[in-house]
């Protein structure tokens, strides 16, 4: 059980007021508010330990590449990485899923090779692989998912064909919410040889993971969706692709050595963290990590899938409302539309009423394509979420549609 | 009347309306009374890229002065545009090209008119002042 009184007393930013009304914060798939032990360790990072690192042989070089070195460990615990070195540092999901197309993709991917995305993906994941397979002169290839919002299971065998090279899947959809069967997709891809790339932005907050038993090849998050400051992410990649591919960026920190006709890089995880790194961002993302940990994952799925059920039940009773995404297995946000509103009108109501939603395509075009839909409204959790704040926003969707229908 | 002056006379309108919510209703109000643009005007080449809902606007200079016609999908949205519509149409492209539209800020829709990633506002803004800018040299 999560003590979501005893949570929200950690987050600051929760006691404030907008227009007068107690803040509900439900924008949590975009970004999540920072916990006191994020902002403490951020603050401590600058004002006792700042310095760059794994550069100059002083206290301070050390005691801060140390704490860069703790981060990376700290990752690797949880998400039961099997090395260190696994883990590389980006600014981001979006950096991280780059990286992957680029210098995984750019490596392994050849003219007439096929590469397997699905239908609702966020651009994040789509338009880096699009644009390898222009490059390559590869050819990207869709799977769909039903009006449930579940992928066709049943369509990805004939989807993985003898020239599929490369799977790029989303963990949980940041629209629908959908959990997809990561584990049972990698085995899928694994039997004919497929490598696959996940883009865990909207699960690693929300469900356990565990890279080792998905079994994937790849694996990227965002840290401050994670309540972790901006500008800090994670690839996850596994050791023997890691070692193999190029890297990503070139300049400081990355090479062995350098001569005008010659450089060699170091090895991985710094061949592909070329300059200096976002060292007090990779600090946050420790201690954001440990609250999770204190917290406990299984216990903060439990809460938040409680609220979104809520959330389902609750938004479904008001007439003319539909909820996308129905799946048996989901996490983390709820995306939905009054008959005849514009969903904007609706985020821009219930923003005066000091409820904070999304609303919009959410970066996932073609999955609006899907729906024939110009956007949604998003209600996204965060464990210091309530039932309460459940209420409220319905309580608000309701005066939306009174006051636009 | 003056732009200026049309403006002000929404500026006094506002300052009698009570929270947020009343300001929305009125919009609202004023959006489903909005003539908006016919069907066939809504493509392309008049619609507004880059505004969280979809916005199109279209200009046409006859007499000396400018006439515009808008729409959104946004119900606000166009009520806004009814309002911005109400305070500069059928007059002379310059005066559009050279308003100033500051009373946004003052009825409180926006808190700042600076162009960045979703500021419809202000792509509206600068969509009527160049259509008034491209309209000053037409003849008609």
């Amino acid at each position: 059980m999560v003590d979501t009184q005893a949570v929200r007393a950690e987050f600051p930013i929760l006691q404030r007021s907008v227009y007068n009304r107690p803040l509900v914060y439900l924008d949590n798939a975009a970004t999540t508010q920072k916990p006191r032990a994020v902002l403490d360790r951020l603050s401590a990072f600058y004002c006792k330990s700042n310095s760059n690192i794994h550069r100059g042989a002083h206290f301070l070089g050390d005691e801060a590449s140390g704490a860069y070195e703790s981060a990376r460990e700290t990752v690797r615990r949880f998400v039961n990485a099997n090395h260190t070195h696994e883990i590389i540092f980006t600014h981001g999901t979006t950096d991280s899923l780059n990286l992957a197309a680029d210098a995984f993709g750019g490596w392994f991917i050849s003219p007439g090779d096929e590469v397997l995305v699905t239908e609702m993906e966020h651009h994040s994941n789509l338009v880096p692989w699009q644009m390898l397979c222009k490059k390559k002169d590869a050819v990207l290839k869709v799977l769909p998912f039903a009006d449930n919002g579940t992928l066709q299971m049943e369509r990805i065998e004939s989807a993985l064909s003898s020239k599929t090279r490369l799977l790029a899947v989303s963990h949980v959809s940041n629209v629908l919410g959908t959990v997809n069967p990561i584990k049972l997709i990698t085995r899928l891809a694994h039997e004919r040889g497929i490598p696959v790339v996940v883009d865990g932005a909207q699960a690693i907050q929300h469900i356990p993971v565990d890279v080792q038993d998905l079994g994937c090849d790849f694996y990227a998050f965002s840290g401050h969706k994670t309540y972790a400051a901006t500008g800090i992410g994670v690839l996850y990649g596994k050791e023997n692709w890691l070692n193999e591919m190029p890297p990503y960026q070139y300049g400081g920190g990355m090479i062995s050595s350098v001569h005008f006709g010659q450089t060699s890089f170091t090895e991985t995880p710094f061949k592909f963290e070329a300059g200096t790194p976002n060292i007090a961002g990779a600090v946050s993302l420790e201690a954001a990590l440990e609250f999770l940990e204190r917290i406990g994952i299984q216990d903060i799925a439990g809460h938040e899938r409680d609220l979104l059920d809520y959330a389902h039940a609750r938004l479904q009773e008001i007439e003319g409302l539909r909820v996308y995404g129905q799946g048996a297995d989901r996490s983390g946000v709820v995306s939905f539309n009054l008959e005849g509103i514009s969903p904007y009108d609706t985020s821009l109501i219930l923003d005066k009423m000091g409820i904070a939603v999304r609303s919009g395509t959410h970066c996932a075009e073609p999955l609006m394509q899907h729906y024939r839909l110009s956007g949604t409204i998003r209600a996204s959790f965060a464990v210091y979420n309530t039932r309460e704040e459940v209420d409220r926003l319905v309580e608000g969707v309701e005066k939306a549609k009174m006051m636009l229908v | 009347m003056t732009i200026a002056g049309k403006q002000q006379q929404i500026i006094e309108r506002f300052s009698t309306m009570g929270d947020w919510l009343d300001r929305y209703q009125y919009l609202i109000d004023l959006g489903k009374h909005h003539d908006g643009l016919r069907d066939e005007y809504k493509n392309e080449e008049y619609q507004l890229e880059g505004c969280q809902s979809q916005v199109w606007i279209r200009g046409q200079r006859h007499n000396g002065v400018l006439h515009v016609e808008a729409d959104s999908d946004s119900m606000i949205t166009r009520g806004i545009l009814a309002l911005l519509l109400e305070s500069i149409n059928d007059t002379p492209p310059s005066d559009i090209a050279d308003a100033d539209f500051s009373f946004l800020q003052t009825i409180g829709l926006s808190t700042n008119l600076s162009p960045s990633r979703a500021n419809g506002l202000a792509l509206m803004v600068r969509r009527l002042k160049r259509l008034g800018e491209e309209n000053k040299a037409v003849r008609g």
